[in-house]
């Protein structure tokens, strides 16, 4: 990513009572580009927002990181833009403009001024178009030495920062599209080529294989033929090949230490869990909830409230295309080791699924989930407006508008529901854990059990 | 949500059938040529006070079905007593821990119930406890929150919980490089004597009582301290009897006015080095006292940083990221307060390049001081003034913006104002506020970084003094526990 690297997992915020309608005209250009309008006339502002369905996922063995990096070079100049001018351009017209890229996906957005709509669709369309002709050796070395240095700063020299890269490598199979961070490892970043960027544009950056959302103070028949005129002449790619991953399943329990430059010491327990809107995902974004949401949820009380050994507790399930991951972490205090942090968080695991949370509990996270759809209409740009929600729920269900729906499976639940949930998802026998420990304080680790016969 | 027409996909395709034919001939070798900027059209800013003087300023905007409301007290960390550092922060954290006879818990529960919430902080000069909650639960939520605002209970177990939370903070902050260079700069800049550089410690932190929280909350908490900032689904008229309801009956205090002192100006440069073995980057802050959020030269400072480090394409972004790859980002800030805050560039950089990149700062902060090309002051002023609409989307943005005029009594055609003040900046007005308030021999440079491998690179840059600090001298000892 460009200026942040969204983590993959985004823990749902919290809440509203109406209809969640986000009005929209969508449509597809005869290159395959799917195009969706919306328009919000409060502020004269427009979101020009991209995505391109492809991520770290898509990424070949041996060039983990890829996508990110090539994600850099989208903003370093195209054919008919020079170096630099991208944002140059953009910010001389009061513009302001990012990109992301997760596993699966790859989004950018331009949110300017509405009488700049036609620069942002000018700008986008020439990368998409013809990124490649202006591509050199140097702004690929520019950039590799970009992303290494965002790699050091989020990762290495952030205390607990390689936890997740750990955990990636033994809940997936080797090779599997999830078992390597976005953001890449070193080697891999250093081994990226010229080639390797030509083909994956011709393969991934194609009209056919992205979505262009213009969200804002827009006229309609005007955007339309603006988007006619800069991106209908961009030539269709060839059909994106299929990520066929084969299904995965954590059939033991995995313990793994890591020992980093800490005070603390700090629990991490994963799962795979079903796919983002499949059956389960919402039941288990809502036991995130349960356990971690407010001083109320389960394991914060117990743990952080009551019992006062853990620093902090968070449940999330980080909702991915192929799978999903589900993780509670927490962190010891002084004085406490990990073992006694992964006896209570089981203990109250085991009590969601021996009895179901209370109606006032699963109501309790309905609400916040009702008002946090309330905030994503507030802004048409940016990294959690309008605009993006229309791309992600385009291209996770097919249905741009789908915040009404989204709401419902949320509704929808039984405390029931929940506890056949975490039964059915949370076994003890399928999951990682991960202990990272201050150097040298190995004994604070969960231990690998020994086999007795 | 109010209804919305939608379009139908065949009305989409017969426009499409008329877009084909224009599009032949697109001309790409040069960007187009835009109509002029639209000027931003805000609701009007609602002012009025309850029976009790308590000041309100609202701006509605119906839109989403959300309110925003902030209670902003006039006092904040620089009014902690100088034993009792970090008590404006303590006593407004538990200000929520237990109200109207309700427990912490209870409070979070009914809160979070409702689908809103409630946030509380202090700042350097103003604390808050704000508000947003969904229109349908506006009336029950405001009554929690105003038990919160006017009957606090501040219970020793809940005391006795933070005390442990903020002392573990602390402990990791050791952890923590940019957090490390962070305090390092205020305290370095400032001296740990005044309000901006002082932090808190083991010791304060354990001593704090029920007692002291309750002093601070009777001495501050009164009604001609205090001001609400409101924004989004709700009439002004509407919300006036709903507030009078519930803060109409708050007593007046006595308050005087505390001065805060401004801080002495860093004389000579000296270079503080804080060893962190075996870090990956170096933080780097490089910085002296700025100016006030009230000084005339506001605007053309507001230009001169973006211009600097306040924006992607500034100058050391893009020499420090994009020139040379040596960090992920580099940039600079004014801290505008009531009284000149800090003016600080910043960057974590890769270990091995740490001397090169401090030549890079220097060399930027120095060209700053000179005229500034005409494309490239453009470009600064129609970054700040074109994207000012962004500012105010969402409710909370508003509330904040409202804020801040009301903090600083700022004219109410300053909204209105704003973009073609910025537009009016000069090229001499830029080069003046950057000579007077960038001053590269008059600022401290702070790296924490990895001193085996960095030291003898940053010396021979000849700087200025040399000075080594510890981990533990910047922050205390690691604290103990019981």
């Amino acid at each position: 990513m460009k200026k942040l690297l969204l983590f993959i997992f985004v823990l749902c915020s919290v809440s509203a009572a109406q209809s969640l309608k986000i009005p929209y005209t969508r449509y597809v250009l005869s290159n395959g580009l799917n195009v969706i309008l919306h328009q919000d006339h409060s502020t004269p502002t427009v979101s020009v927002n991209t995505w391109y369905h492809v991520g770290s996922g898509h990424e070949k063995v041996g060039r983990t990181g890829f996508a990110h990096l090539f994600e850099h070079l989208m903003f370093e100049g195209s054919k008919n833009v020079a170096e630099g001018d991208f944002d140059k351009l953009l910010e001389a017209a009061g513009g302001e403009n990012n990109g992301s890229t997760t596993q699966d996906r790859t989004n950018y957005y331009e949110d300017v001024p509405s009488n700049a709509l036609e620069l942002a669709l000018y700008l986008d369309s020439d990368r998409m178009g013809y990124l490649i002709e202006a591509m050199t050796q140097e702004k690929l070395d520019g950039q590799r030495s970009v992303v290494k240095n965002e790699r050091r700063q989020s990762y290495e020299n952030r205390p607990y920062g390689l936890a997740y890269e750990t955990i990636l490598k033994h809940m997936f199979p080797q090779g599997h599209p999830y078992s390597w961070p976005v953001i890449g490892s070193m080697a891999d970043l250093t081994a990226a080529s010229h080639e390797d960027v030509v083909e994956f544009f011709r393969t991934y950056y194609v009209p056919n294989n992205a979505s262009l959302v213009i969200s804002g103070d827009i006229d309609l028949n005007e955007t339309i033929n603006l988007v006619e005129k800069w991106f209908g002449e961009i030539p269709a790619g060839k059909p994106v090949p299929p990520q066929n991953p084969a299904a995965v399943k954590l059939s033991e329990e995995k313990i793994v230490m890591l020992e980093d430059k800490v005070q603390l010491p700090r629990l991490y327990i994963a799962w795979i869990t079903p796919p983002n809107f499949t059956p389960g995902d919402a039941e288990m974004d809502v036991l995130a909830n349960i356990l971690s949401g407010g001083k109320n949820s389960r394991l914060y009380k117990k743990l952080v409230y009551e019992l006062q050994i853990a620093q902090d507790v968070y449940a999330y399930q980080s909702s991915g295309k192929l799978v999903s991951q589900f993780q509670v972490v927490a962190t010891a205090r002084s004085g406490h080791n990990l073992t006694e942090l992964k006896n209570v968080i089981e203990q109250e695991l085991n009590k969601i699924k021996t009895e179901a949370p209370t109606q006032r509990e699963l109501q309790r996270v309905v609400n916040q989930y009702e008002a946090s759809f309330l905030a994503r209409l507030e802004r048409p740009g940016g990294f959690s407006g309008k605009a993006d929600l229309l791309n992600s729920y385009y291209y996770f269900t097919g249905n741009p508008d789908y915040a009404n729906e989204d709401l419902a499976r949320y509704k929808a639940l039984a405390p029931e529901d929940i506890q056949f949930a975490a039964q059915k998802y949370l076994p003890n026998n399928g999951r990682v854990i991960l202990s990272i420990v201050p150097k040298g304080k190995t004994d604070l680790a969960i231990q690998p059990k020994t086999e007795v016969k | 949500m109010k209804p919305l027409i939608k379009i139908t996909f065949v009305f989409v395709f017969i426009l499409l059938t008329a877009a084909q034919t224009i599009a032949q001939a697109v001309d790409r070798t040069k960007p187009p040529v835009l109509p002029a900027p639209k000027s931003l059209q805000l609701p009007a800013i609602q002012k009025f006070t309850l029976s009790n003087g308590l000041q309100v300023v609202v701006m509605e905007k119906h839109q989403v079905p959300l309110v925003q409301l902030n209670l902003v007290i006039k006092a904040g960390s620089v009014n902690d007593p100088a034993d009792k550092i970090g008590l404006a922060n303590l006593a407004v954290d538990m200000i929520d821990e237990g109200a109207a006879e309700k427990t912490s818990l209870e409070l979070a529960d009914e809160i979070d119930f409702l689908g809103a919430s409630i946030r509380t902080g202090a700042g350097a000069h103003s604390s808050f406890i704000s508000l947003n909650s969904p229109l349908s639960k506006f009336d029950d939520a405001l009554k929690i929150m105003s038990n919160i605002v006017l009957r606090p209970d501040f219970p020793k177990q809940e005391l006795d919980r933070k005390k442990k939370d903020r002392l573990t903070s602390l402990l990791q902050m050791h952890d923590q490089p940019t957090a490390i260079a962070g305090a390092a700069f205020n305290k370095l800049l400032f001296g740990k004597e005044h309000p901006y550089g002082r932090m808190t410690d083991e010791s304060t932190t354990k001593n704090f009582s029920v007692e002291d929280l309750k002093a601070f909350y009777k001495k501050y908490f009164v009604a001609n301290n205090a001001y609400i900032v409101a924004a989004g689904d709700i009439k002004a008229d509407e919300l006036k009897k709903k507030l009078e309801s519930v803060f109409g009956k708050w007593q007046k205090g006595t308050v005087k006015e505390e001065k805060v002192k401004e801080a002495v100006q860093v004389a000579n440069r000296i270079v503080f080095l804080i060893d962190k073995p075996g870090a990956a980057q170096s933080v780097i802050s490089i910085g002296r006292v700025g100016a006030q959020r009230l000084t005339p030269e506001y605007n053309a400072l507001v230009v001169m940083n973006t211009i600097l480090g306040g924006s992607f394409t500034s100058r050391l972004n893009n020499n420090l990221r994009e020139v040379h790859g040596y960090t992920y980002g580099a940039s600079s800030r004014f801290l505008f307060r009531p009284i000149p805050g800090s003016f600080t560039a910043s960057s974590s950089v890769q270990t091995e390049v740490t001397d090169k990149a401090l030549v890079e700062f220097f060399k930027e902060l120095n060209a700053i001081r000179e005229t500034i090309p005409a494309d490239e002051l453009n470009r600064g002023k129609n970054l700040v003034a074109l994207s000012y609409p962004g500012n105010f989307q969402t409710a909370a943005e508003i509330a904040g913006q409202i804020d801040e005029m009301v903090q600083y009594n700022l004219p109410e055609n300053y909204f209105g104002n704003y973009v073609q003040n910025i537009l009016k900046v000069t090229n001499a007005d830029v080069t003046s506020a950057a000579n007077k308030y960038v001053v590269p021999e008059q600022m401290i440079v702070v790296v924490v970084g990895d001193k085996s491998k960095i030291e003898d690179g940053i010396k021979k840059l000849n700087l200025g003094e040399m000075k080594y600090l510890s981990i533990e001298e910047v922050l205390g000892s690691v604290p103990k526990f019981e």
